[in-house]
């Protein structure tokens, strides 16, 4: 009887043990393995014709956005936030590579011209490059510093304070 | 007759080869069944509770697709998986691992097991005692031993019932009978 009376409170210990480890974890936060490993290589065509790759980019840093026509309303909104980051950091070495994700040829390039992208776009074919990335959905966009090393990732529409945050401290590293 | 015998052989025979190729396990392509081994152990990272295998959509599609061309490539199952863990994290595993915070999803339900069977046993056999014990007193007879009372059957304990409440008990029964 005695026993009965810690039997109850003794039970209860890991069940509130797991419930404070479950509550305490954001169920939104998607942990990427990559961040803080090498940014996985990638060599695309662009919409343009032009070869679209990181290795190309070593010594900068680069902004890979991952992106589609279909995806309403993130992708819209951030469209220009990258547009605006790309034209005002590219004189301190930022690059913005765009990746598309499952799209079509003509709805893609119709984005493009929508929002008059300047920065490298290139359609993912098979998906390859987004499964390396370990992309979810989209947008989803990771920031790679001048040594190739993959520093941040962002899931969802970027903002501009969330775009400057990111990469103002990686533009002031040394690329060697 | 005979030559048409020998074209219907011989047709019969390329079939039945043709037939015989795909469950025929060749070094080159990979059989469905490997594919499907390796995706029903990855979950869909855009859907919900539905594995690599079992999802529609085209994200699935695509890393069955990968799934297929890294072992053509000669991969082994759990290299594809490891590849797959490297991006995703050990979420993308529909198999917790043997190891760390998965293990505890293969430690717990035995346990849990082990344990409920040990104080179901102790309490059925506390049950069986108390049960019993009253009814072996009653009908202890000599030379006609009852089932043993158990060890821990204290003569004062408070829940077993006494004389009078066996009497109590028995007029009862008659009244309701």
């Amino acid at each position: 009887v005695r026993l009965r009376r810690w039997l109850i409170p003794l039970a209860a210990v890991p069940v509130i043990g797991l419930l404070a480890y479950g509550f305490r974890a954001n169920p939104r936060d998607v942990p990427s393995p990559l961040v803080r490993r090498p940014a996985p290589a990638f060599a695309l065509t662009g919409f343009d014709g032009a070869p679209v790759s990181l290795e190309a980019h070593r010594g900068r840093v680069v902004v890979v956005n991952f992106w589609a026509s279909w995806c309403v309303p993130a992708c819209y909104d951030e469209a220009p936030v990258l547009e605006a980051g790309w034209r005002a950091y590219r004189d301190r070495g930022l690059v913005v590579l765009g990746i598309d994700v499952q799209d079509t040829d003509p709805a893609a390039r119709a984005f493009i011209e929508r929002f008059g992208l300047s920065f490298p776009n290139a359609p993912d074919p098979g998906g390859r490059v987004s499964i390396d990335y370990g992309v979810y959905g989209v947008p989803e966009t990771f920031f790679v510093d001048r040594r190739g090393t993959i520093r941040g990732k962002h899931v969802g529409a970027l903002t501009e304070a969330a775009l400057r945050q990111a990469v103002e401290p990686l533009l002031g590293e040394p690329a060697g | 007759v005979r030559r048409l015998l020998a074209v219907l052989l011989a047709w019969g025979l390329a079939s039945g080869l043709a037939a015989a190729q795909p469950a025929a396990p060749s070094p080159g392509p990979v059989s469905e069944e490997a594919v499907a081994e390796v995706a029903s152990r990855l979950r869909c990272v855009v859907c919900q509770n539905l594995s690599v295998q079992d999802s529609p959509s085209e994200m699935a599609r695509q890393m069955r697709d990968l799934i297929r061309e890294r072992l053509a490539r000669g991969e082994s199952r759990d290299q594809v998986l490891a590849y797959f863990e490297a991006r995703y994290g050990q979420w993308v595993l529909l198999t917790p691992k043997l190891h760390g915070f998965g293990l505890l999803a293969w430690v717990l339900p035995a346990t849990g097991l082990g344990v409920g069977a040990v104080v179901l046993a102790v309490l059925a056999r506390r049950w069986a005692r108390r049960g019993s014990a009253p009814g072996a007193a009653a009908r202890a007879a000599p030379g006609a031993p009852g089932p043993p009372a158990g060890p821990g059957q204290a003569p004062g304990d408070a829940a077993a019932p006494g004389p009078d409440d066996r009497e109590r008990v028995r007029r009862e029964l008659e009244r309701l009978g």
